[in-house]
């Protein structure tokens, strides 16, 4: 029943009418072509693999996640004795300096935003992966937010990179990255990776 | 993939294959991801060493998760953790050492805080200031694995290896000295102090010090160390003397160190090895005194002027010194005597003391320096109490022989060995004096006065008639033979007649002599002219008519 109404009220897929639109440029031409007739790019019906990649490098952002929380992401040493701190580490100083803006701020930079693109690929995939037909439009403003804010998360990142860069005074001060640093790059630009390699059409192909 | 189905047969297959392949190569990211992440776990595990803990008695400066833990400034490790003990008295930090500093949880290890220092040695850990204190270790060589520490509160002052030596010294006092004092040579400082103790039965120090090399070689067997440390102000027996080492070692104190003099033995002592630690340089630099023989002497005099220390002398060397003055009371004859104690070094005695030791080389010291006393109070040793300084006033004890001494017995058992006296020479002197004194005291001034004044008022009775009567008679009388005189006067005058003819009847009288002087000379050459006549040569005659003629000429 649901079919006969989508089949009468919404205008008909291009896998049923036998074409497909080119994912670089946007152009609609025919599915048995392998390549765009205007930019030469491959062209495919779904992004390929898609679910499989999304999930290996959401599998390997995870996986790279526990170091990047665990090992010391930054050496700071300002008149007094040298510290390696954890992000974690971090915000709770912050905090307990009474910098509850910059506490939140990067909370929310390194830790609410990897975990909510976490959780939302993982639905979306889990979702996905299912064909399931559950809150499609919801799912699908659920994709775009996470590509929005996929890159934000960087910003631990450029902290660092800033705070290391201008931090140079030898004896009165001094600050250097450190390894767990280079697992939240990593973890970041995994995640943006599983994004783009998420294909949003999946959300809704499963009614066909 | 129900779509696939209507579009052509022919394309499918290779895309499958194509995709199978690409989707297990995409597996690999996570796999590399949780190999190295994997391999960072084993890494850390790998890196992590012994978790030790040490005590120490306040954390002051010391922060959880920050203070590192370093060898010769190189970070080995980092507190964790930081906890009072149970019972409050300390704290305890727990570390984590590194894989590499596995060595550093032996045994014999050392850890203490570094935090800037001001001592009189110099500043230290100055730049703990900025970066914060650290706990500095210092390994030893033992392989016993130890986990619980407690950390000095000093730096030692030599870390293990360090070159030079270290050596024992027994002190009786160590005055201002303590760990980290300088030592010197030659007013060159070359060592410091490494420790001092009470030995276990508290009857000296121990005070150990280390020479770093190249000076260790300085120290010879015969070296002489003594204490350095402070002004040595005294006033003895022989004046004021001032001692100092260096203005440090007023402040710091020290210990300083020479070869004895004359010695020959130049042979670097062995690491270790135990020296005697002398109150001063003069102590130092004596012959070595060995161990003492006590004296008690008893003194029936005052001793103002003797102090404790004032030297023993006998014959001019000095053999010991007074350890102790006490007052004692005699009831039989109501008098305070003095019981004056004496450190007697027998070998201070020099070659007397070897001979001795040769003849009676079984016993023991103090029996030996019993029996030499014993032979030589009877020769009429005894002590004195001598002025060693008029400008002081400074007593010492002399120990010297009185011939005239009265004998006395000699107890060979007594312990300390008891030593007859005799009184101060500077009493003698004074008991001479009061002797003189009270002698003159004795002459009976007043009645010598009495008399002298009857004389005297008897004599001025005699002058009074002398003045009365005497005197004008005397002058009348004065008178008359002044008339007397004048008259006298008048006639022997130069022109008086007087004169005149006792003139003349003197050169009668010289012309008389003459004649008979002729005569006998006559006589003389030819006594036979009183028998027979005067010869018939001339010369006689001539002479008389010469002696005329020279008289006439005179004349």
């Amino acid at each position: 029943m649901e079919q006969a109404a989508g089949a009468l009220t919404h205008p008909p897929r291009a896998a049923s009418i036998g074409i497909v639109a080119c994912g670089v440029c946007g152009r609609v031409q025919s599915a048995d072509t392998t390549a765009c007739t205007r930019c030469g790019a491959p062209l495919r019906r779904r992004k390929r693999d898609s679910i499989a990649r999304t999930s290996a490098f959401l599998v390997a952002a995870l996986i790279f996640y526990v170091p990047a929380n665990v090992l010391p992401v930054m050496y700071t040493k300002v008149l007094g004795p040298g510290s390696e701190s954890t992000i974690l580490e971090g915000i709770v100083e912050f905090w307990k300096s009474g910098s509850w803006d910059i506490a939140t701020l990067i909370f929310v930079a390194s830790v609410g935003v990897p975990v909510t693109k976490f959780l939302v690929i993982g639905t979306l995939l889990v979702a996905a992966h299912r064909r399931t037909a559950w809150a499609r439009a919801q799912r699908a403003r659920l994709y775009r937010f996470v590509e929005a804010i996929g890159y934000w998360s960087m910003l631990d990142v450029i902290v660092v990179a800033l705070v290391s860069a201008l931090l140079h005074f030898r004896a009165l001060g001094t600050a250097e990255p450190r390894l767990g640093i280079v697992f939240f790059g990593l973890v970041v630009v995994l995640m943006m990776l599983a994004a783009a390699s998420f294909d949003a059409r999946l959300i809704w192909s499963a009614d066909t | 993939m129900s779509e696939t189905q209507p579009v052509g047969a022919a394309p499918p297959a290779p895309l499958v294959r194509r995709v199978r392949w690409a989707a297990g190569v995409i597996w690999l990211v996570p796999i590399v991801a949780a190999l190295s992440a994997l391999s960072l776990v084993i890494h850390t595990w790998r890196n992590e060493g012994p978790a030790i803990s040490i005590a120490f008695e306040s954390a002051d400066g010391l922060e959880a998760g920050k203070t590192e833990v370093r060898y010769k400034e190189v970070a080995i490790g980092r507190i964790e953790q930081i906890e009072l003990a149970e019972d409050r008295s300390h704290v305890v930090a727990h570390a984590r050492l590194d894989r590499s500093a596995e060595s550093f949880a032996t045994e014999d290890s050392r850890f203490w805080v570094v935090r800037p220092r001001i001592g009189t040695s110099g500043i230290s850990g100055i730049g703990t200031l900025l970066s914060g204190a650290y706990i500095a270790a210092d390994a030893g060589a033992s392989r016993r694995a130890k986990r619980e520490f407690v950390g000095l509160e000093q730096p030692p002052a030599i870390i293990a290896g360090a070159p030079g030596r270290k050596f024992a010294l027994r002190a009786a006092d160590v005055g201002s000295l303590d760990v980290g004092s300088p030592v010197y040579y030659r007013r060159i400082r070359v060592g410091r102090v490494v420790s001092v103790e009470l030995a276990k039965d508290g009857g000296h120090l121990d005070v150990d010090v280390f020479v770093d090399a190249p000076f260790d070689d300085l120290v010879t067997l015969s070296s002489r160390f003594w204490n350095a440390s402070g002004v040595g102000l005294s006033v003895d027996a022989r004046g004021f003397k001032l001692n100092t080492q260096s203005l440090a070692t007023v402040l710091a104190g020290g210990i300083a160190f020479q070869p004895a003099p004359g010695s020959r033995d130049d042979a670097p002592a062995p690491a270790g090895s135990e020296f005697v630690l002398y109150d001063d340089a003069d102590t130092a630099m004596a012959p070595p005194s060995g161990d003492p023989t006590y004296l008690r002497m008893r003194f029936d005099q005052s001793l103002r002027g003797l102090s404790i220390g004032a030297p023993l002398d006998f014959h001019g060397v000095v053999v010991g010194k007074v350890v102790s003055i006490e007052l004692d009371y005699d009831a039989a004859t109501g008098r305070f005597p003095l019981i004056v104690e004496a450190a007697l070094y027998p070998a201070r005695l020099g070659r007397a003391h070897d001979k001795i030791v040769q003849q009676t080389p079984n016993d023991n010291e103090e029996i030996r320096t019993a029996r030499l006393l014993k032979s030589l109070a009877a020769k009429g040793l005894r002590a004195q109490p001598r002025s060693g300084s008029l400008l002081t006033g400074q007593l010492y004890i002399a120990l010297d022989f009185f011939d005239r001494a009265a004998k006395v017995e000699f107890d060979e058992a007594a312990r300390p060995i008891e030593l007859a006296t005799t009184t101060g020479s500077f009493d003698k002197l004074q008991e001479q004096l009061a002797g003189v004194v009270d002698k003159v005291d004795r002459i009976p001034f007043e009645s010598i006065g009495r008399r002298a004044d009857h004389a005297l008022a008897a004599l001025d009775e005699t002058l009074d008639q002398v003045n009365g009567s005497v005197l004008p008679e005397l002058t009348t009388t004065l008178a008359s033979a002044r008339s007397t005189l004048s008259t006298a006067g008048a006639t022997i005058d130069g022109d008086s007649a007087l004169l005149d003819s006792v003139g003349e009847t003197l050169s009668e009288w010289k012309r008389t002599a003459q004649s008979v002087r002729e005569l006998s000379d006559v006589l003389q050459r030819h006594p036979e002219s009183l028998i027979r006549g005067v010869p018939a040569d001339e010369p006689p005659v001539e002479r008389k008519q010469d002696s005329k003629q020279d008289k006439r000429n005179e004349r």
